[in-house]
């Protein structure tokens, strides 16, 4: 190891504001590169990286992870390893930190409290639309506090979804939501540092017997006459293969107990602003005919629905004699007397247990 | 001869008597001023100086709209949200579509006469959406603002650039999205990016060369008036852009443009006072660029409610009015000489305020603030209105403004200003205790701010509104439809539909004498007209 280059840096407002001469570095260098800041910080190391930028910008900010709105001086040293003929003429950028944070599978903020508040209100502006205040889930997103997380356990991978986005669902790459350009690495570091502080922890043994819970929606809980799970069951209600993926236990129990206090998301979720729900649909046709349906789709001419015997009905408003649109939901309440809690904990670990998958 | 060719004999001679091929005369600000003598055509962004969005064509009125049909559909390519206000001259229709595209039509037949798409860098920063709202027209130019912040003048007949300059630094969030307006030699523009603390301002730019003739900082620097309502430098990223298009009146030679919200949009503290002048309504001397008064609908807004609507110029017995719905719920009436509130009439479902100042200007209520935990106040942080373009009908004097009745839980958190990224002193969310959203199209009366008739949506829409003297309104849905009302009883007399969101304003023009009504929908652009 050879001690390349090492100077102070000041910090304001928690970022490296320094204007730093470029230089070059050969191609295929490998670095290692220590930040030792003032008493009280932990020394950080970076892993051995491939530096595979030719040139670094003139003047680029820095930006090193460090609590907000601290002062401080921090003192680096950028150590190179072989191969030998490695050069360094001047270094340091904000590329090569942020290749630093990206590739390195260590959250910089693990278990601080400054940092998990940080996260907090980056969370709000962020994630919380979708993710709900608290992180404890929303009309789109999962829990976020449930220690099981379906696309991602590690922080490193947290930092993947939360940058790169989950293919095939609403969740996007940091940046591309047309707002703005995204979060900084030390950003997305402090907001999965925020999700680690309120995660919730599961009990060695989870609540409920999924084996039991299965029986029950197929059989005397009758859940799957309008439920489908894994392709068989009913098509009147929302598909629940992974519900118990992304909402907590408490909504699954609530929306069992009290059906319609919040309608499910229905066709048109991910790419419209407002919600088109589960209502229910009751309308006489022009020849006299009653149906009573849950709606699938709805604009101010027509409405297209399917009813408990699962006949889809295309229909124009204005040919109907009445139409009538409500918020009670189809789904019957589940009361105590029809359904315990043993078996709705059943029910919910089954979901669960489905929605891990 | 036989009857059949005679006939077409007849009809080519009376073709080539009554077709007058276009005139291709170039766009002066004699025709902008006096657009009334060519209803045909759709030459400023709202269709007049007066922003009304009232055209006189009334081929397709409330006897004939049942017949209506598509003529054409152009698919632009673009992906995301469509906001562009077509304009038409002379047979040829200029709309612009994401990713600063920018293209001319057949405006009889959809068919493209040129495309234009600006190079823009990767790391844009549009607040919502990759969006433009179109174009102006002056000379043998159109004039497009950018994502970049550039201005930039296209050839009328190729879309060739002809000047292109730079307005701001995008990398610190400014941006355009606004349709500009052309005002004598002038193309004034109004600045995006309130999401990212810029510091907001208006500039008007020679149409012939694009030399900056006059710029209006809408956050007063040291020194000027207005300055004092900001705390120690939060003026600097004070916010107030300027992204709507404003009217301009001959009579006082003024422009009228609204301004958005202060920065952070959530988050009061750091910026305690007034904050002139965001969300106001800025009278400028057209030549100067001079203020001649302003007022401001929401002091301190702490909601993201831009006043950013379009300002409409009515008169009416005699006064000289302008009138705006604004996004706070508010019905605002002024007196456009002077700048002297005649009314405010709550418009849509409100809680932020319960009391009005001496001059009538609704105050907010201590407790509308955003909180650390976040509480539930209307409108929501999208307004009762927003972007979508208001029409005033003569006819009926009644306004029309889309409307929608959502709040939202608004939480506020210390965020630190850095040049370039969001900045919004936190967020709101849908509010899961209130009733679902609702969405209108209202019709209020000026002159007592009533609530004439609402016509209610499936669900809230982004749709412009379009009158005409054929009796009708025109306006689109969330759901794809395009609808024709009637103007004074919100009837609906037609609807088609188009497959896509409408995020657009429509407009209405005439080619060979034949009315035509557009809009863009989707990724596409629809004109419709009588079989």
């Amino acid at each position: 190891m050879i001690g390349l280059r090492s100077g102070t840096l000041s910090v304001e407002s928690g970022r490296f504001r320094s204007q730093i001469p470029g230089g070059h570095v050969r191609q295929g260098a490998r670095a290692k590169i220590v930040f030792k800041f003032g008493p009280g910080f932990p020394e950080r190391r970076s892993r051995l990286l491939s530096v595979e930028f030719g040139k670094f910008p003139d003047g680029e900010l820095m930006s090193l992870a460090l609590a907000r709105g601290e002062r401080i001086t921090a003192k680096f040293v950028v150590s190179a390893a072989l191969p030998p003929r490695l050069v360094l003429a001047a270094i340091c950028s904000l590329l090569l930190m942020a290749a630093t944070a990206a590739a390195d599978d260590h959250n910089p903020f693990a278990g601080d409290p400054k940092a998990a508040q940080a996260g907090e209100y980056e969370f709000r502006i962020n994630c919380a639309l979708c993710h709900g205040l608290g992180a404890r889930g929303g009309g789109r997103g999962p829990d976020l506090t449930r220690a099981q997380k379906k696309h991602a356990h590690s922080d490193a991978e947290l930092f993947q979804v939360i940058s790169n986005g989950i293919p095939g669902t609403v969740m996007p790459a940091n940046g591309t939501n047309g707002q703005g350009v995204g979060m900084t690495d030390e950003e997305i570091w402090q907001i999965i540092t925020y999700i680690r502080s309120v995660e919730v922890k599961t009990a060695a043994s989870p609540r409920g017997s999924a084996a039991h819970g299965r029986e029950l929606f197929y059989g005397e809980a009758n859940c799957s006459l309008c439920h489908m799970v894994e392709g068989r069951g009913g098509r009147l209600g929302p598909e629940l293969t992974a519900v118990g993926g992304s909402r907590t236990r408490a909504a699954m129990i609530d929306s069992v107990r009290n059906p319609s206090r919040r309608l499910a998301w229905g066709l048109t979720e991910a790419t419209k602003e407002f919600p088109q729900e589960y209502e229910t649909i009751t309308v006489v046709t022009a020849d006299g005919k009653k149906i009573k349906g849950v709606a699938r789709n709805e604009d101010n001419f027509s409405v297209q629905m399917i009813d408990a015997s699962e006949q889809i009905y295309l229909l124009e408003k204005d040919k109907l004699r009445s139409f009538q649109k409500s918020r009670e939901s189809m789904m019957p309440t589940y009361t105590r007397e029809l359904l315990s809690d043993q078996d709705l904990d059943d029910i919910v670990a089954y979901l669960i247990s489905l929605g891990a998958k | 001869m036989s009857a059949g060719r005679k006939f077409a004999a007849w009809s080519l001679f009376f073709f080539a008597c009554v077709f007058v091929p276009p005139a291709w005369a170039q766009v002066t600000f004699e025709r902008l001023l006096n657009s009334a003598k060519e209803p045909q055509n759709w030459m400023t962004y709202s269709g007049d100086y007066s922003g009304r969005r009232f055209s006189m064509l009334g081929q397709i009125n409330t006897t004939t709209a049942h017949t209506m049909v598509a003529k054409w559909v152009f698919q632009t390519g673009a992906t995301g949200k469509l906001e562009t206000s077509p304009l038409e001259v002379d047979g040829i229709l200029y709309a612009t579509a994401q990713d600063d595209r920018a293209f001319a039509l057949d405006a009889h037949t959809g068919r493209p006469i040129w495309l234009y798409q600006h190079p823009l860098p990767g790391d844009i920063r549009p607040c919502c959406g990759r969006v433009n709202r179109g174009l102006a027209i002056l000379g043998d130019k159109v004039f497009l603002g950018t994502l970049d912040a550039h201005v930039i003048a296209l050839d009328t007949k190729t879309g060739n650039v002809i000047w292109d300059v730079v307005a701001a630094d995008y990398q610190k969030g400014y941006s355009f999205t606004v349709a500009p307006l052309a005002v004598k030699n002038l193309v004034v523009i109004g600045v995006s990016g309130g999401e990212y603390g810029v510091r907001g301002f208006i500039d008007a730019y020679d149409a012939a060369s694009g030399e900056r003739k006059w710029r209006f900082y809408t956050v007063p620097g040291p020194g000027e008036p207005g300055h004092e309502t900001w705390e120690g430098d939060s003026w600097k990223i004070g916010g107030a852009p300027a992204w709507n298009t404003g009217t301009y009146d001959a009579l006082t030679n003024q422009i009228f443009w609204p301004t958005g919200n202060p920065a952070p949009s959530n988050r009061g503290e750091g910026r305690a006072g007034d904050n002139l002048y965001s969300n106001t309504l800025l009278a400028l001397n057209a030549d100067t660029g001079k203020m001649n008064w302003y007022f401001q609908f929401t002091p301190h807004d702490e909601h993201d409610w831009d006043a950013t609507e379009v300002p409409v110029i009515i008169d009416s017995g005699g006064k000289h009015l302008i009138a705006q719905a604004n996004r706070n719920g508010f019905f605002y009436v002024i007196d456009r000489t002077s700048g002297k509130l005649i009314s405010a009439s709550a418009y849509g479902k409100i809680t932020w305020s319960d009391s009005k100042d001496a001059d009538g200007r609704p105050v907010a209520r201590k407790e509308a603030s955003p909180t650390l935990e976040g509480h539930t106040v209307c409108p929501g942080a999208l307004g009762t209105t927003n972007f979508m373009a208001p029409a005033f009908d003569p006819q009926t004097s009644l306004f029309y403004v889309t409307a929608r009745d959502q709040c939202d839980i608004f939480s506020t958190a210390p965020q630190p200003y850095e040049a370039g990224h969001a900045y919004y002193g936190s967020a709101y969310f849908p509010s899961e205790e209130a009733e679902p959203y609702r969405g209108f199209l209202k019709a209020i009366d000026p002159a007592t701010g009533e609530v004439k008739w609402k016509f209610e949506h499936t669900s809230p829409t982004w749709s412009g509104v379009l009158a005409t003297a054929g009796g009708l309104v025109f306006t689109g849905d969330a759901e794809g439809n395009f609808i024709a009302l009637d103007a004074a009883k919100g009837k609906v007399l037609w609807h088609f539909q188009m497959g896509g969101a409408v995020y657009a304003a429509p407009i209405a023009f005439a080619v060979d004498g034949k009315e035509y009504v557009a809009i863009a929908a989707g990724s596409a652009v629809y004109g419709f007209g009588l079989p």
